[in-house]
């Protein structure tokens, strides 16, 4: 039961930090949000060091490494907001990668690992997905759909039509259009897509608390920086529960998706409540903690907030995890249960 | 990341699962504290023949040398097997650690080996009515008087004082010195006059802790930890051993609680009831936050020496966590959870003292905000 990180991921982690929080800053996320352009040189850049497809095996040009290197780079991703197609071209990718047929996986794995072409993600009832992840560039999405299935939807046949959400650090789209199920276990897939969401949604609360702490550091009313007075101070002790409870959860998923696939369930349940749980809490309180600034557009923390709520929907809400989740320790308890009266 | 125990690792837990199975301490004998307190003096007795009761001690005191990580383990199967906590508990967890780190020769071979054994049963004198969670402003005092310390004062809280023959005591040795400096830290005996112990009834009913009036009781100057005016510095090894490993004995119990809530939603047949399953899974998703949350700061400590911000977080996390699964224990259960005597009434009230207990939330709250955030001090 060990969480620290070998000295593989530790340097992807620290590359990862220091690209993205030089190429990524503030006021570079506020540019590519206000104009609502992506930043191709930047994603040219991830995709040239191999970042779309570091959890892709290399027998379809992908690094080879596992979803707990994904999710090194997608909480730092979640921390400085690039506008790049990350999370949805490398979670397509993975879901491919994990059930879709040799055909399939043959046909887009080597495109999309290397990011040459991206991908999108998003959930579908009776075939339409109102808010996918979508670059308006993107050439294939995973859809997944309320019954556990998920359709590879190749974007040239489909209608894509932009979507403008409250969340404009990325590209949104609706699609709709003809597909083909992915054979294998979707369930996986979809764990998989979570957990790697997840991670996203761990960057996201982590640097709402730093700008939060930051802040009421610095804000000084009645002589006194507001950090000092106890109701600002628990408040952001608060934001840093829920951040690590959401990191300790991610990094869980991400390694019994790794390593001990019979975890992976339950694992990436946990992960999604308690990430989209932490990151709309804690991006809330950061606007709290700046209090009118906080809720101006010159302020940063709304990108955060706004990421927060887009992912909470994304891959569909927690209801249905929170369901998934009772039922297999239900299960679990009344199995133990039985076995205790034989 | 190795999110799995080691070959070692797993061998001693099914060794410990093994040993437990076969001398499982039974049912806890019901109503009478004494009894149920002799009880859990024979289950440390139980655990010491077998090599269990210091299993976080060095193996030169008599322990089993376990790392931090074995002794989590040995915490969570104890907690998992639904055994008890030893009931020397005080006397293993800080007392002997506390000595071992500060004692000299002679109070190790004194002291260690009667708290291995539970025949020398420890209570904690740190608290005080005036000095809670602010405990540098003790007023106990401590008068130098030939090889003896003269004491007089009052400590409250001292879990186990009606059994113990000794108590880890902070007291005031400098008046005049600030605030800190002024403490010593002695081990008192409490088989004399000067020490009277009155038992406070909690609002559960029973009496798990008690009041102490000390009216000129005598502590050898040999009986001493860490010399005159350190006490400060030898309480805080104390402290800091109090929230390690017994973090993961309560996690497991409160995920017991929780198991045993879905036991009965699955044989009462609310499961089916979508908003009892929302509720559920919310809980379940705490505790298995707080679980692994407690071995990131396990990783911490083995990585750098030191408790990361996950440590101040798990008993914050645990305490709020174990109220919000009784109370919704109760919603769920109805009437039989809110009737004396019965086993969810009991963990109810019993819940309402743990955000309290061993540094309250908003004392924790203060913790993470200034030493983990950095946020500055009124």
């Amino acid at each position: 039961m060990r969480f620290g990180f070998d000295d593989d991921q530790i340097e992807i982690q620290r590359t990862a930090t220091a690209l993205l929080e030089a190429r990524s800053a503030l006021d570079r996320v506020r540019e590519n949000a206000e104009a609502g352009t992506d930043d191709n040189g930047l994603w040219t850049e991830l995709c040239e060091l191999g970042w779309p497809g570091i959890a892709i095996s290399e027998d379809f040009g992908g690094q080879g490494f596992g979803l707990v290197e994904l999710a090194i780079l997608l909480e730092q991703a979640g921390r400085t907001l690039p506008a790049v197609p990350l999370l949805p071209t490398a979670t397509a990718a993975l879901a491919i990668q994990t059930a879709g047929s040799d055909e399939q996986k043959e046909r887009w794995l080597p495109g999309l690992a290397t990011g040459e072409i991206s991908g999108a993600i998003g959930v579908a009832v009776n075939g339409r997905c109102e808010v996918a992840a979508c670059a308006p560039t993107a050439a294939v999405a995973v859809l997944f759909d309320e019954e556990g299935g998920a359709r590879l939807v190749d974007l040239a046949d489909a209608l894509v039509e932009p979507v403008d959400t409250i969340d404009p650090t990325r590209r949104y789209s609706s699609i709709e259009g003809p597909g083909v199920e992915l054979p294998g276990d979707t369930d996986a897939a979809f764990d998989r897509a979570i957990s790697a969401m997840s991670a996203e949604l761990t960057g996201v609360a982590s640097r709402a608390t730093e700008l939060a702490v930051a802040y009421v550091k610095d804000r000084k009313q009645f002589g006194t920086p507001v950090g000092a007075y106890q109701a600002v101070a628990h408040m952001c002790a608060g934001m840093l529960l829920g951040t690590e409870s959401s990191r300790s959860a991610s990094y869980h998923a991400a390694w019994a998706a790794d390593a001990d696939e019979s975890k992976l369930s339950e694992a990436a349940a946990v992960a999604h409540i308690a990430s989209v749980e932490g990151a709309r809490d804690v991006t809330s309180a950061c606007i709290q903690a700046h209090g009118g600034i906080g809720f101006t557009w010159e302020a940063d923390p709304h990108w955060f907030y706004k990421r927060a709520q887009l992912d909470a929907q994304l891959l569909g809400g927690t209801s249905e995890s929170r369901a998934r989740l009772a039922d297999s320790i239900a299960d679990r308890v009344g199995a133990a249960d039985e076995a205790d009266e034989d | 990341m190795d999110l799995t125990f080691s070959e070692e690792e797993t061998e001693f837990r099914d060794e410990l699962r093994a040993w437990l199975d076969a001398n499982h301490p039974g049912e806890e004998p019901a109503g009478d504290e004494n009894a149920e307190f002799a009880w859990r003096v024979e289950w440390q007795q139980r655990l010491n023949e077998g090599g269990w009761a210091g299993v976080h001690w060095p193996v030169e005191y008599g322990g089993r040398g376990a790392t931090l990580m074995q002794s989590a383990i040995f915490f969570e199967e104890l907690g998992r097997s639904r055994s008890p906590l030893p009931g020397n508990g005080l006397g293993l967890l800080l007392a002997g650690p506390t000595i071992m780190a500060w004692g000299t020769d002679e109070q190790k071979d004194r002291y260690l080996n009667p708290i291995l054994s539970a025949e020398e049963i420890w209570c904690q004198g740190f608290s005080e009515p005036e000095a809670g969670s602010d405990l540098a402003s003790l007023k106990t005092m401590a008068v130098r008087d030939g090889d003896d310390w003269v004491i007089n004062g009052q400590k409250v809280w001292t879990s186990a004082a009606q059994w113990s023959k000794w108590c880890m005591l902070v007291a005031r040795t400098d008046s005049d010195a600030p605030k800190h400096k002024g403490l010593s830290y002695f081990l008192m005996d409490m088989e004399q006059e000067g020490v009277e112990v009155r038992p406070l009834k909690q609002m559960t009913g029973g009496t798990e802790f008690n009041e102490l009036f000390i009216k000129d009781a005598r502590i050898s100057n040999d009986n001493l930890v860490g010399g005159e005016g350190n006490g400060w510095m030898v309480a805080l090894t104390t402290l800091m051993n109090e929230r390690s490993g017994l973090a993961f004995f309560l996690q497991v119990r409160t995920r017991q609680l929780l198991e045993d809530l879905f036991g009965y939603a699955n044989e009462s047949g609310k499961i089916h009831d979508p908003c009892v399953a929302d509720k559920l899974a919310g809980f379940y998703t705490r505790a298995e936050v707080l679980r692994l949350t407690a071995y990131r700061g396990l990783t911490q400590i083995e990585r750098y020496g030191q408790p990361g911000p996950e440590g101040a977080l798990t008993k914050w996390m645990w305490s709020s966590l174990n109220q919000d699964v009784t109370q919704y224990a109760a919603d769920l259960i109805g009437p039989e959870a809110i009737t004396s005597d019965s086993h969810w009434s009991y963990e109810l009230m019993r819940a309402r003292g743990n955000t309290i207990e061993g540094g309250t939330s908003e004392i924790l709250k203060n913790i993470v905000a200034e030493r983990v955030l950095g946020l500055p001090r009124k």
